[in-house]
Protein backbone atom coordinates (compact mmCIF):
# COMPACT_ATOMS: atom_id res chain seq x y z
CA UNK A 1 0.00 0.00 0.00
CA UNK A 2 2.76 2.20 0.93
CA UNK A 3 4.16 1.30 -2.58
CA UNK A 4 1.42 2.53 -4.42
CA UNK A 5 0.98 5.59 -2.47
CA UNK A 6 4.67 6.68 -3.38
CA UNK A 7 4.12 6.25 -6.45
CA UNK A 8 0.34 7.46 -6.94
CA UNK A 9 1.70 11.28 -7.18
CA UNK A 10 3.82 10.75 -10.06
CA UNK A 11 1.31 8.91 -12.03
CA UNK A 12 -1.06 11.22 -11.44
CA UNK A 13 1.27 13.93 -12.73
CA UNK A 14 2.00 11.74 -15.89
CA UNK A 15 -1.82 11.32 -16.26
CA UNK A 16 -1.85 15.07 -16.68
CA UNK A 17 0.79 15.22 -18.65
CA UNK A 18 -0.58 12.78 -21.19
CA UNK A 19 -3.81 14.21 -21.10
CA UNK A 20 -1.98 18.07 -21.92
CA UNK A 21 -0.10 16.62 -24.51
CA UNK A 22 -3.46 15.42 -26.61
CA UNK A 23 -4.90 18.52 -25.95
CA UNK A 24 -2.71 20.52 -26.88
CA UNK A 25 -1.34 18.44 -30.88
CA UNK A 26 -5.83 18.73 -31.30
CA UNK A 27 -5.66 22.60 -30.70
CA UNK A 28 -2.61 22.67 -32.64
CA UNK A 29 -4.17 21.44 -36.13
CA UNK A 30 -6.60 22.25 -37.90
CA UNK A 31 -8.95 24.23 -35.55
CA UNK A 32 -12.39 23.43 -35.92
CA UNK A 33 -12.56 20.09 -38.29
CA UNK A 34 -12.79 17.07 -36.06
CA UNK A 35 -10.58 14.25 -36.02
CA UNK A 36 -12.34 12.11 -38.53
CA UNK A 37 -11.68 8.16 -37.88
CA UNK A 38 -12.11 5.40 -40.17
CA UNK A 39 -13.01 1.81 -39.66
CA UNK A 40 -11.10 -0.52 -42.44
CA UNK A 41 -11.40 -4.15 -41.84
CA UNK A 42 -11.48 -7.35 -44.18
CA UNK A 43 -9.10 -9.21 -46.10
CA UNK A 44 -5.78 -11.24 -44.33
CA UNK A 45 -4.09 -11.04 -47.62
CA UNK A 46 -4.44 -7.02 -47.36
CA UNK A 47 -3.63 -6.22 -44.09
CA UNK A 48 0.11 -5.69 -44.37
CA UNK A 49 -1.02 -3.38 -46.76
CA UNK A 50 -3.84 -1.72 -45.72
CA UNK A 51 -1.84 -0.95 -42.70
CA UNK A 52 0.87 0.79 -44.53
CA UNK A 53 -1.31 2.96 -46.57
CA UNK A 54 -2.73 4.17 -43.26
CA UNK A 55 0.36 4.49 -41.89
CA UNK A 56 1.88 6.82 -44.76
CA UNK A 57 -1.32 8.74 -45.13
CA UNK A 58 -1.91 9.26 -41.16
CA UNK A 59 1.42 10.82 -41.22
CA UNK A 60 0.36 13.23 -44.42
CA UNK A 61 -3.11 13.95 -42.63
CA UNK A 62 -2.58 13.55 -38.73
CA UNK A 63 -6.25 14.94 -37.98
CA UNK A 64 -7.26 11.51 -39.21
CA UNK A 65 -7.29 7.99 -37.78
CA UNK A 66 -7.14 4.93 -39.53
CA UNK A 67 -7.72 1.79 -37.85
CA UNK A 68 -6.89 -1.33 -40.39
CA UNK A 69 -7.68 -5.18 -38.64
CA UNK A 70 -7.71 -8.23 -40.70
CA UNK A 71 -9.84 -11.08 -40.28
CA UNK A 72 -10.54 -12.03 -44.52
CA UNK A 73 -12.42 -10.77 -47.19
CA UNK A 74 -16.26 -12.07 -46.08
CA UNK A 75 -15.74 -10.69 -42.66
CA UNK A 76 -15.12 -7.22 -43.82
CA UNK A 77 -17.67 -7.18 -46.27
CA UNK A 78 -19.98 -8.99 -43.40
CA UNK A 79 -19.08 -5.67 -41.21
CA UNK A 80 -19.16 -3.54 -44.05
CA UNK A 81 -23.23 -4.30 -44.66
CA UNK A 82 -23.86 -4.58 -40.63
CA UNK A 83 -22.32 -0.89 -40.75
CA UNK A 84 -19.68 -1.10 -38.08
CA UNK A 85 -16.47 -0.71 -40.45
CA UNK A 86 -16.34 2.48 -43.22
CA UNK A 87 -14.10 0.67 -45.59
CA UNK A 88 -13.91 -3.25 -46.29
CA UNK A 89 -10.80 -5.17 -47.84
CA UNK A 90 -11.52 -7.49 -50.06
CA UNK A 91 -9.20 -9.78 -52.01
CA UNK A 92 -12.21 -11.26 -53.95
CA UNK A 93 -15.11 -9.31 -55.64
CA UNK A 94 -18.13 -9.07 -53.91
CA UNK A 95 -21.12 -11.65 -53.97
CA UNK A 96 -24.21 -11.09 -55.31
CA UNK A 97 -26.14 -11.90 -52.11
CA UNK A 98 -23.55 -9.33 -50.20
CA UNK A 99 -24.18 -7.08 -52.60
CA UNK A 100 -28.17 -7.46 -52.09
CA UNK A 101 -27.78 -7.00 -48.51
CA UNK A 102 -28.73 -3.22 -47.90
CA UNK A 103 -24.98 -1.14 -47.68
CA UNK A 104 -24.62 -0.80 -51.33
CA UNK A 105 -21.07 -1.16 -51.47
CA UNK A 106 -18.83 0.63 -54.12
CA UNK A 107 -16.06 -1.44 -55.30
CA UNK A 108 -12.59 -0.11 -55.80
CA UNK A 109 -9.84 -1.76 -57.26
CA UNK A 110 -7.11 -0.73 -55.47
CA UNK A 111 -4.17 -3.06 -56.41
CA UNK A 112 -3.43 -6.57 -57.83
CA UNK A 113 -1.96 -10.05 -56.31
CA UNK A 114 -0.94 -12.45 -57.64
CA UNK A 115 -0.29 -15.98 -55.77
CA UNK A 116 2.11 -17.95 -55.58
CA UNK A 117 2.49 -21.57 -55.56
CA UNK A 118 5.05 -22.80 -52.96
CA UNK A 119 6.88 -25.97 -52.19
CA UNK A 120 9.83 -27.02 -49.64
CA UNK A 121 13.31 -25.90 -51.36
CA UNK A 122 13.88 -29.52 -50.88
CA UNK A 123 11.44 -30.43 -53.83
CA UNK A 124 13.09 -30.49 -57.61
CA UNK A 125 9.79 -29.71 -58.89
CA UNK A 126 10.02 -26.34 -59.88
CA UNK A 127 7.29 -25.93 -62.96
CA UNK A 128 3.63 -27.00 -62.74
CA UNK A 129 0.52 -26.30 -65.38
CA UNK A 130 -2.38 -24.98 -64.47
CA UNK A 131 -4.06 -28.39 -64.73
CA UNK A 132 -1.39 -30.38 -62.35
CA UNK A 133 -2.17 -27.86 -59.67
CA UNK A 134 -5.77 -28.52 -60.08
CA UNK A 135 -5.15 -32.18 -60.06
CA UNK A 136 -3.18 -32.06 -57.17
CA UNK A 137 -5.35 -30.09 -55.28
CA UNK A 138 -8.81 -32.21 -56.01
CA UNK A 139 -6.74 -35.39 -55.09
CA UNK A 140 -6.17 -36.65 -58.74
CA UNK A 141 -2.74 -36.71 -58.64
CA UNK A 142 -1.27 -38.25 -55.10
CA UNK A 143 2.31 -38.55 -55.29
CA UNK A 144 4.76 -35.67 -56.29
CA UNK A 145 6.67 -39.02 -58.73
CA UNK A 146 3.10 -37.88 -60.95
CA UNK A 147 4.03 -34.62 -61.64
CA UNK A 148 8.36 -34.98 -61.79
CA UNK A 149 9.24 -34.76 -58.44
CA UNK A 150 10.76 -37.75 -55.88
CA UNK A 151 8.47 -40.68 -54.84
CA UNK A 152 6.45 -38.65 -51.91
CA UNK A 153 2.99 -38.34 -50.78
CA UNK A 154 1.66 -35.16 -51.81
CA UNK A 155 0.56 -33.05 -48.75
CA UNK A 156 -1.64 -30.02 -49.93
CA UNK A 157 -2.22 -26.86 -47.91
CA UNK A 158 -4.86 -24.25 -48.11
CA UNK A 159 -6.34 -21.26 -46.35
CA UNK A 160 -9.93 -21.69 -44.20
CA UNK A 161 -12.80 -21.61 -46.54
CA UNK A 162 -13.40 -17.54 -44.90
CA UNK A 163 -10.56 -16.83 -47.02
CA UNK A 164 -11.23 -14.10 -50.18
CA UNK A 165 -7.82 -16.36 -51.34
CA UNK A 166 -9.52 -19.65 -50.77
CA UNK A 167 -12.52 -18.73 -52.87
CA UNK A 168 -10.00 -16.95 -55.67
CA UNK A 169 -7.85 -20.35 -55.88
CA UNK A 170 -11.22 -22.64 -55.80
CA UNK A 171 -12.60 -20.58 -58.78
CA UNK A 172 -9.96 -20.04 -60.83
CA UNK A 173 -6.96 -22.95 -60.20
CA UNK A 174 -9.29 -25.45 -59.02
CA UNK A 175 -12.18 -25.00 -61.78
CA UNK A 176 -9.61 -23.45 -64.16
CA UNK A 177 -11.92 -20.46 -64.40
CA UNK A 178 -15.03 -22.39 -65.69
CA UNK A 179 -18.62 -21.64 -64.40
CA UNK A 180 -20.19 -25.32 -64.44
CA UNK A 181 -16.61 -27.04 -63.40
CA UNK A 182 -18.02 -28.72 -59.63
CA UNK A 183 -14.08 -29.67 -58.73
CA UNK A 184 -13.55 -29.80 -55.26
CA UNK A 185 -10.48 -29.69 -52.78
CA UNK A 186 -10.38 -33.02 -51.82
CA UNK A 187 -11.10 -33.23 -48.10
CA UNK A 188 -7.42 -34.00 -47.34
CA UNK A 189 -6.50 -31.00 -47.98
CA UNK A 190 -5.75 -29.35 -44.77
CA UNK A 191 -6.95 -26.23 -44.03
CA UNK A 192 -4.61 -23.76 -41.99
CA UNK A 193 -6.05 -20.44 -40.54
CA UNK A 194 -3.46 -18.10 -41.70
CA UNK A 195 -0.70 -17.31 -44.26
CA UNK A 196 2.15 -17.61 -41.71
CA UNK A 197 0.16 -21.12 -40.90
CA UNK A 198 1.17 -22.34 -44.64
CA UNK A 199 4.64 -20.68 -44.77
CA UNK A 200 5.26 -22.75 -41.67
CA UNK A 201 4.36 -25.72 -42.84
CA UNK A 202 6.11 -25.60 -46.35
CA UNK A 203 9.37 -24.77 -44.99
CA UNK A 204 9.69 -27.96 -43.02
CA UNK A 205 7.73 -30.49 -44.90
CA UNK A 206 9.18 -31.79 -48.14
CA UNK A 207 5.86 -33.33 -48.89
CA UNK A 208 3.97 -29.97 -49.09
CA UNK A 209 2.63 -27.63 -51.57
CA UNK A 210 0.63 -24.44 -50.92
CA UNK A 211 -0.34 -21.12 -52.18
CA UNK A 212 -0.23 -17.52 -50.55
CA UNK A 213 -0.44 -13.91 -51.57
CA UNK A 214 2.71 -12.92 -53.08
CA UNK A 215 3.64 -10.33 -50.70
CA UNK A 216 3.59 -12.96 -48.28
CA UNK A 217 6.49 -15.40 -49.70
CA UNK A 218 9.08 -15.40 -47.70
CA UNK A 219 12.62 -16.42 -48.86
CA UNK A 220 13.07 -19.87 -47.57
CA UNK A 221 10.08 -21.54 -49.52
CA UNK A 222 10.37 -22.19 -53.40
CA UNK A 223 8.09 -20.50 -55.52
CA UNK A 224 7.15 -22.85 -58.60
CA UNK A 225 6.58 -21.26 -62.33
CA UNK A 226 3.48 -21.90 -63.29
CA UNK A 227 1.72 -22.02 -67.16
CA UNK A 228 -1.61 -22.03 -68.48
CA UNK A 229 -1.24 -25.32 -70.46
CA UNK A 230 1.56 -27.77 -71.38
CA UNK A 231 2.67 -25.92 -74.63
CA UNK A 232 2.47 -22.28 -72.76
CA UNK A 233 5.64 -20.57 -71.16
CA UNK A 234 6.36 -20.93 -67.57
CA UNK A 235 6.26 -18.07 -65.85
CA UNK A 236 7.26 -17.05 -62.10
CA UNK A 237 5.03 -14.41 -60.56
CA UNK A 238 6.17 -11.08 -60.30
CA UNK A 239 4.97 -7.39 -60.70
CA UNK A 240 5.92 -7.27 -64.26
CA UNK A 241 4.47 -11.09 -65.57
CA UNK A 242 1.20 -9.99 -63.61
CA UNK A 243 1.05 -6.69 -64.96
CA UNK A 244 1.67 -8.05 -68.68
CA UNK A 245 -0.62 -10.83 -67.75
CA UNK A 246 1.61 -13.37 -68.30
CA UNK A 247 1.57 -14.79 -65.22
CA UNK A 248 -1.87 -16.42 -64.94
CA UNK A 249 -2.95 -16.92 -60.93
CA UNK A 250 -3.75 -13.06 -60.61
CA UNK A 251 -6.03 -11.43 -59.32
CA UNK A 252 -7.65 -7.59 -58.53
CA UNK A 253 -7.76 -6.60 -54.66
CA UNK A 254 -10.46 -4.58 -53.76
CA UNK A 255 -12.10 -2.00 -51.09
CA UNK A 256 -15.36 -1.29 -50.90
CA UNK A 257 -17.74 1.31 -48.86
CA UNK A 258 -21.09 1.54 -48.06
CA UNK A 259 -22.50 3.84 -51.33
CA UNK A 260 -20.47 6.79 -52.71
CA UNK A 261 -17.52 7.85 -50.13
CA UNK A 262 -17.54 11.09 -48.56
CA UNK A 263 -15.34 13.58 -46.54
CA UNK A 264 -12.38 11.70 -45.01
CA UNK A 265 -13.27 8.78 -46.30
CA UNK A 266 -13.48 9.73 -50.04
CA UNK A 267 -10.43 11.93 -49.70
CA UNK A 268 -8.29 8.68 -48.29
CA UNK A 269 -9.56 5.92 -51.29
CA UNK A 270 -8.88 9.41 -53.86
CA UNK A 271 -5.11 9.28 -52.44
CA UNK A 272 -4.77 5.60 -52.40
CA UNK A 273 -4.31 6.48 -55.75
CA UNK A 274 -1.78 8.26 -55.87
CA UNK A 275 1.79 7.37 -57.04
CA UNK A 276 3.17 7.46 -53.54
CA UNK A 277 0.22 4.81 -52.14
CA UNK A 278 1.15 2.67 -55.38
CA UNK A 279 4.63 3.14 -54.30
CA UNK A 280 3.86 1.71 -50.67
CA UNK A 281 2.13 -1.27 -53.12
CA UNK A 282 5.23 -2.21 -54.98
CA UNK A 283 7.31 -2.35 -51.89
CA UNK A 284 5.28 -4.63 -50.33
CA UNK A 285 5.25 -7.07 -53.03
CA UNK A 286 2.08 -6.37 -54.52
CA UNK A 287 1.37 -5.02 -58.30
CA UNK A 288 0.07 -1.43 -58.75
CA UNK A 289 -3.06 -0.39 -60.36
CA UNK A 290 -2.06 3.03 -61.87
CA UNK A 291 1.09 3.23 -63.05
CA UNK A 292 2.90 5.69 -60.94
CA UNK B 1 -25.07 -2.69 21.79
CA UNK B 2 -28.15 -3.36 20.48
CA UNK B 3 -28.14 -1.47 17.59
CA UNK B 4 -25.24 -3.11 16.83
CA UNK B 5 -26.96 -6.47 16.98
CA UNK B 6 -29.20 -5.64 14.58
CA UNK B 7 -27.40 -4.02 12.04
CA UNK B 8 -24.38 -6.99 12.33
CA UNK B 9 -28.38 -9.61 11.36
CA UNK B 10 -28.56 -7.23 8.27
CA UNK B 11 -25.74 -7.60 6.90
CA UNK B 12 -25.88 -11.45 7.94
CA UNK B 13 -29.13 -11.51 5.87
CA UNK B 14 -27.34 -9.05 3.03
CA UNK B 15 -24.84 -11.75 2.52
CA UNK B 16 -27.02 -14.86 2.78
CA UNK B 17 -29.53 -13.07 -0.06
CA UNK B 18 -26.19 -12.87 -2.07
CA UNK B 19 -24.25 -16.02 -1.77
CA UNK B 20 -27.99 -17.41 -2.56
CA UNK B 21 -27.95 -14.88 -5.82
CA UNK B 22 -24.97 -15.92 -7.59
CA UNK B 23 -25.50 -19.89 -6.56
CA UNK B 24 -28.63 -19.43 -8.71
CA UNK B 25 -26.79 -17.19 -11.34
CA UNK B 26 -25.03 -20.18 -12.45
CA UNK B 27 -28.27 -22.23 -13.04
CA UNK B 28 -30.05 -19.02 -14.98
CA UNK B 29 -26.31 -18.68 -16.69
CA UNK B 30 -26.50 -22.13 -18.12
CA UNK B 31 -29.85 -21.97 -18.75
CA UNK B 32 -29.65 -19.07 -20.91
CA UNK B 33 -26.82 -20.52 -23.02
CA UNK B 34 -28.46 -23.22 -23.50
CA UNK B 35 -32.18 -21.04 -24.71
CA UNK B 36 -29.92 -19.26 -27.06
CA UNK B 37 -28.07 -22.08 -28.35
CA UNK B 38 -31.35 -23.98 -28.98
CA UNK B 39 -32.76 -20.53 -30.51
CA UNK B 40 -30.27 -19.99 -33.06
CA UNK B 41 -28.78 -24.05 -33.88
CA UNK B 42 -32.20 -25.60 -34.21
CA UNK B 43 -33.44 -23.32 -37.61
CA UNK B 44 -30.61 -25.49 -39.09
CA UNK B 45 -32.69 -28.56 -38.77
CA UNK B 46 -35.58 -26.97 -40.83
CA UNK B 47 -32.98 -25.80 -43.48
CA UNK B 48 -31.18 -28.32 -43.80
CA UNK B 49 -32.08 -31.92 -44.50
CA UNK B 50 -30.96 -34.76 -41.59
CA UNK B 51 -29.23 -36.59 -44.50
CA UNK B 52 -27.01 -33.87 -45.54
CA UNK B 53 -26.46 -33.10 -42.11
CA UNK B 54 -25.56 -36.82 -41.87
CA UNK B 55 -23.23 -36.75 -44.93
CA UNK B 56 -19.64 -37.38 -45.25
CA UNK B 57 -18.60 -33.68 -46.43
CA UNK B 58 -18.17 -30.86 -44.74
CA UNK B 59 -17.61 -27.78 -47.31
CA UNK B 60 -20.20 -24.71 -45.97
CA UNK B 61 -19.34 -22.44 -48.86
CA UNK B 62 -20.94 -24.16 -51.46
CA UNK B 63 -23.64 -25.74 -49.18
CA UNK B 64 -22.40 -29.15 -47.69
CA UNK B 65 -22.66 -29.19 -44.71
CA UNK B 66 -22.00 -33.49 -43.23
CA UNK B 67 -21.45 -33.08 -39.61
CA UNK B 68 -19.69 -36.65 -39.41
CA UNK B 69 -16.11 -35.35 -40.01
CA UNK B 70 -16.44 -32.76 -37.77
CA UNK B 71 -17.80 -35.51 -34.65
CA UNK B 72 -15.34 -37.79 -35.43
CA UNK B 73 -12.66 -35.58 -35.68
CA UNK B 74 -13.56 -34.41 -31.93
CA UNK B 75 -13.90 -37.85 -30.52
CA UNK B 76 -10.38 -38.99 -31.99
CA UNK B 77 -8.43 -36.36 -30.74
CA UNK B 78 -10.58 -36.27 -27.05
CA UNK B 79 -10.08 -40.11 -27.30
CA UNK B 80 -6.55 -39.44 -27.59
CA UNK B 81 -6.06 -37.11 -24.86
CA UNK B 82 -7.86 -39.07 -22.76
CA UNK B 83 -5.50 -41.53 -23.16
CA UNK B 84 -2.13 -39.48 -22.69
CA UNK B 85 -3.34 -37.70 -19.98
CA UNK B 86 -5.33 -40.25 -17.65
CA UNK B 87 -2.37 -41.87 -17.32
CA UNK B 88 0.18 -40.18 -16.61
CA UNK B 89 -1.87 -37.87 -14.61
CA UNK B 90 -3.07 -40.44 -12.56
CA UNK B 91 0.33 -41.48 -12.42
CA UNK B 92 1.58 -37.77 -11.41
CA UNK B 93 -0.87 -37.52 -8.87
CA UNK B 94 -0.05 -40.93 -7.08
CA UNK B 95 3.82 -40.03 -7.29
CA UNK B 96 3.03 -36.36 -5.70
CA UNK B 97 0.88 -37.67 -3.05
CA UNK B 98 2.26 -41.07 -2.12
CA UNK B 99 5.61 -41.70 -3.23
CA UNK B 100 7.64 -38.04 -3.28
CA UNK B 101 9.83 -37.13 -0.68
CA UNK B 102 8.23 -34.03 1.11
CA UNK B 103 10.84 -31.69 -0.55
CA UNK B 104 9.94 -32.56 -3.78
CA UNK B 105 6.30 -32.94 -3.14
CA UNK B 106 6.69 -28.50 -2.63
CA UNK B 107 8.28 -28.39 -5.26
CA UNK B 108 6.34 -30.47 -8.21
CA UNK B 109 2.64 -29.39 -6.44
CA UNK B 110 2.85 -25.31 -7.58
CA UNK B 111 4.64 -26.56 -11.09
CA UNK B 112 1.93 -28.64 -11.90
CA UNK B 113 -0.45 -25.91 -11.58
CA UNK B 114 1.80 -23.02 -13.19
CA UNK B 115 1.56 -25.72 -16.20
CA UNK B 116 -1.84 -25.49 -16.21
CA UNK B 117 -2.53 -21.94 -16.00
CA UNK B 118 0.05 -21.54 -19.57
CA UNK B 119 -2.31 -20.12 -22.38
CA UNK B 120 -3.52 -23.26 -24.87
CA UNK B 121 -2.05 -20.65 -28.07
CA UNK B 122 1.42 -20.93 -26.82
CA UNK B 123 1.81 -24.65 -26.35
CA UNK B 124 0.43 -24.39 -29.89
CA UNK B 125 3.30 -22.83 -31.00
CA UNK B 126 5.21 -25.23 -29.81
CA UNK B 127 3.03 -27.65 -31.64
CA UNK B 128 3.18 -26.36 -34.55
CA UNK B 129 7.09 -25.29 -34.77
CA UNK B 130 8.28 -28.48 -32.16
CA UNK B 131 6.07 -31.26 -31.78
CA UNK B 132 4.38 -31.78 -35.96
CA UNK B 133 7.79 -31.99 -37.21
CA UNK B 134 9.42 -34.48 -35.05
CA UNK B 135 6.18 -36.56 -35.54
CA UNK B 136 6.32 -36.24 -39.61
CA UNK B 137 10.08 -37.59 -39.52
CA UNK B 138 10.25 -39.90 -36.60
CA UNK B 139 6.83 -41.97 -37.80
CA UNK B 140 7.36 -41.17 -41.14
CA UNK B 141 4.47 -39.32 -41.67
CA UNK B 142 3.34 -37.01 -44.81
CA UNK B 143 2.61 -34.77 -42.38
CA UNK B 144 2.97 -34.31 -38.76
CA UNK B 145 -0.24 -31.89 -38.74
CA UNK B 146 -2.80 -34.78 -37.40
CA UNK B 147 -5.20 -35.92 -34.62
CA UNK B 148 -2.35 -37.02 -33.27
CA UNK B 149 -0.32 -34.16 -32.70
CA UNK B 150 -3.82 -32.20 -31.42
CA UNK B 151 -4.07 -35.23 -29.06
CA UNK B 152 -0.63 -34.92 -27.47
CA UNK B 153 -0.82 -31.49 -27.05
CA UNK B 154 -4.16 -31.74 -25.74
CA UNK B 155 -3.44 -34.26 -23.19
CA UNK B 156 -0.96 -32.28 -22.11
CA UNK B 157 -3.16 -29.39 -21.66
CA UNK B 158 -5.30 -31.93 -19.55
CA UNK B 159 -2.64 -32.92 -17.32
CA UNK B 160 -2.42 -30.40 -15.09
CA UNK B 161 -6.66 -30.60 -14.59
CA UNK B 162 -5.99 -34.27 -13.66
CA UNK B 163 -3.21 -34.17 -11.30
CA UNK B 164 -4.49 -31.35 -9.33
CA UNK B 165 -8.06 -32.92 -8.50
CA UNK B 166 -6.74 -36.42 -8.46
CA UNK B 167 -3.74 -35.25 -5.93
CA UNK B 168 -6.66 -34.03 -3.97
CA UNK B 169 -8.99 -36.74 -3.36
CA UNK B 170 -5.94 -38.56 -3.11
CA UNK B 171 -5.14 -36.82 0.13
CA UNK B 172 -8.02 -36.34 1.11
CA UNK B 173 -8.10 -40.17 1.59
CA UNK B 174 -7.27 -41.10 5.70
CA UNK B 175 -3.50 -41.48 6.82
CA UNK B 176 -5.49 -44.69 9.07
CA UNK B 177 -5.90 -46.49 5.96
CA UNK B 178 -2.18 -46.65 4.45
CA UNK B 179 -1.05 -47.28 8.13
CA UNK B 180 -3.48 -50.38 8.57
CA UNK B 181 -2.64 -51.98 5.23
CA UNK B 182 1.08 -51.57 5.84
CA UNK B 183 0.26 -53.20 9.10
CA UNK B 184 -1.21 -55.98 7.79
CA UNK B 185 2.42 -56.33 5.57
CA UNK B 186 1.24 -54.79 2.39
CA UNK B 187 3.63 -53.55 -0.11
CA UNK B 188 3.68 -49.69 -1.15
CA UNK B 189 2.57 -50.44 -4.21
CA UNK B 190 -0.62 -52.78 -2.77
CA UNK B 191 -1.02 -50.47 -0.09
CA UNK B 192 -1.28 -47.39 -3.68
CA UNK B 193 -3.24 -49.87 -5.92
CA UNK B 194 -5.74 -51.84 -3.51
CA UNK B 195 -6.20 -49.40 -0.78
CA UNK B 196 -6.02 -46.01 -1.76
CA UNK B 197 -6.41 -45.27 -5.11
CA UNK B 198 -10.09 -47.40 -4.66
CA UNK B 199 -10.45 -45.00 -1.51
CA UNK B 200 -10.38 -41.93 -3.71
CA UNK B 201 -11.94 -43.68 -7.18
CA UNK B 202 -15.06 -41.00 -6.74
CA UNK B 203 -12.27 -37.40 -6.51
CA UNK B 204 -9.97 -39.62 -9.40
CA UNK B 205 -12.78 -40.01 -11.38
CA UNK B 206 -13.94 -36.86 -11.31
CA UNK B 207 -10.47 -35.57 -12.14
CA UNK B 208 -10.70 -37.63 -15.32
CA UNK B 209 -13.90 -36.71 -16.10
CA UNK B 210 -12.85 -32.47 -15.81
CA UNK B 211 -9.54 -33.88 -18.13
CA UNK B 212 -11.39 -34.96 -20.59
CA UNK B 213 -13.94 -31.80 -20.54
CA UNK B 214 -10.73 -29.64 -20.95
CA UNK B 215 -9.40 -31.72 -23.86
CA UNK B 216 -12.95 -31.65 -25.75
CA UNK B 217 -13.84 -28.06 -25.52
CA UNK B 218 -10.15 -26.63 -25.93
CA UNK B 219 -9.61 -24.66 -29.60
CA UNK B 220 -6.96 -22.77 -30.57
CA UNK B 221 -4.08 -25.23 -29.53
CA UNK B 222 -5.92 -27.75 -31.77
CA UNK B 223 -7.06 -25.16 -35.07
CA UNK B 224 -2.93 -25.12 -34.99
CA UNK B 225 -1.94 -28.62 -34.51
CA UNK B 226 -4.37 -30.90 -36.52
CA UNK B 227 -4.14 -29.56 -40.17
CA UNK B 228 -8.38 -29.19 -40.01
CA UNK B 229 -8.89 -31.76 -43.05
CA UNK B 230 -13.09 -32.55 -42.74
CA UNK B 231 -12.52 -36.15 -43.72
CA UNK B 232 -14.19 -39.00 -41.46
CA UNK B 233 -12.04 -41.73 -41.17
CA UNK B 234 -12.41 -45.00 -39.05
CA UNK B 235 -9.45 -46.90 -37.37
CA UNK B 236 -6.00 -46.81 -36.52
CA UNK B 237 -4.89 -44.53 -39.23
CA UNK B 238 -7.37 -41.85 -38.30
CA UNK B 239 -4.99 -40.76 -35.71
CA UNK B 240 -1.98 -40.34 -37.85
CA UNK B 241 -4.08 -38.43 -40.65
CA UNK B 242 -5.01 -34.70 -40.36
CA UNK B 243 -8.62 -33.76 -38.99
CA UNK B 244 -10.74 -31.19 -38.22
CA UNK B 245 -12.53 -31.21 -34.66
CA UNK B 246 -15.56 -29.22 -34.10
CA UNK B 247 -14.74 -26.66 -31.97
CA UNK B 248 -12.02 -25.90 -34.20
CA UNK B 249 -14.70 -25.18 -37.12
CA UNK B 250 -17.00 -22.71 -35.19
CA UNK B 251 -13.51 -21.15 -34.17
CA UNK B 252 -12.55 -20.79 -38.09
CA UNK B 253 -15.58 -20.33 -39.56
CA UNK B 254 -18.02 -18.02 -37.14
CA UNK B 255 -16.31 -14.59 -38.23
CA UNK B 256 -17.49 -14.46 -41.43
CA UNK B 257 -20.76 -16.04 -41.90
CA UNK B 258 -23.75 -13.72 -42.45
CA UNK B 259 -26.08 -13.48 -39.28
CA UNK B 260 -29.17 -15.98 -39.69
CA UNK B 261 -27.64 -17.75 -43.04
CA UNK B 262 -27.82 -21.43 -42.86
CA UNK B 263 -24.45 -21.68 -42.57
CA UNK B 264 -24.38 -19.56 -39.34
CA UNK B 265 -27.40 -21.57 -38.18
CA UNK B 266 -24.86 -25.09 -38.29
CA UNK B 267 -22.60 -23.56 -36.67
CA UNK B 268 -24.60 -22.92 -33.94
CA UNK B 269 -26.41 -26.49 -33.97
CA UNK B 270 -22.35 -27.69 -33.65
CA UNK B 271 -22.15 -25.96 -30.48
CA UNK B 272 -25.33 -27.51 -29.32
CA UNK B 273 -23.80 -31.29 -29.78
CA UNK B 274 -20.74 -29.95 -27.92
CA UNK B 275 -22.58 -28.65 -24.98
CA UNK B 276 -25.15 -31.78 -25.16
CA UNK B 277 -21.38 -33.94 -25.29
CA UNK B 278 -20.20 -32.04 -22.24
CA UNK B 279 -23.33 -32.11 -20.19
CA UNK B 280 -23.43 -36.28 -21.48
CA UNK B 281 -19.77 -36.17 -19.78
CA UNK B 282 -20.87 -34.16 -16.43
CA UNK B 283 -24.08 -35.96 -15.89
CA UNK B 284 -22.07 -39.57 -16.23
CA UNK B 285 -19.38 -37.92 -13.76
CA UNK B 286 -21.83 -37.30 -10.91
CA UNK B 287 -23.78 -40.34 -11.59
CA UNK B 288 -20.67 -42.00 -10.68
CA UNK B 289 -19.72 -40.16 -7.92
CA UNK B 290 -22.92 -40.67 -6.67
CA UNK B 291 -23.39 -44.18 -6.51
CA UNK B 292 -19.45 -44.44 -4.84
CA UNK B 293 -20.67 -42.35 -2.38
CA UNK B 294 -24.01 -44.89 -1.56
CA UNK B 295 -21.52 -47.73 -1.66
CA UNK B 296 -19.24 -46.36 1.08
CA UNK B 297 -22.34 -45.55 2.87
CA UNK B 298 -23.80 -49.37 3.08
CA UNK B 299 -20.25 -50.45 4.24
CA UNK B 300 -20.20 -48.11 7.04
CA UNK B 301 -23.42 -48.77 8.20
Amino acid sequence: MRFALRFLPGLLCALALILAGCSDSDGGETSQEAAAYIENKGSDTMVNLALAWAEAYQALNPQVRISVTGGGSGTGIAALINGTVDIANASRQIKAEEMAAGAAPVEFVVARDAIAIIVNPENPVDQLTLQQISDIYSGIYDNWSQVGGEDRPIVRLSRETNSGTHVYFLEEVLRLGQKDNKTFFTPETLLLPSSEGITTEVRQNPNAIGYDGLGYVTPDVKVVAVARDASGPYVMPSAESVNNDQYPIARDLYMYTAGQPSGAIADYIQWLFSAEAQAIVVELGFVPVAVP
Amino acid sequence: MRNKATSLSWIEFLITRLVKASGYSAIVFVGLIFFFLMGEGLPALAETSLSSLLSTRWYPIEGYYGLLPLIGGSLVVTLGATLVAVPVGIGTAVFISEIAPRWLREILKPLVEVLGGFPSVVLGFLGVLVLSPFLREFLGLPTGLTALAGSLLLGGIAIPTVVSVAEDALDAVPRSYRDAALALGATQWQTIWRVTLPAARSGVLTAVMLGVGRAIGETMAVMMVTGNAPVLRLGLEALFMPTRTMTATIAAEMGEVANGSEHYHVLFLIGIALFLISLAINVTASALVFRQHKRSERILS
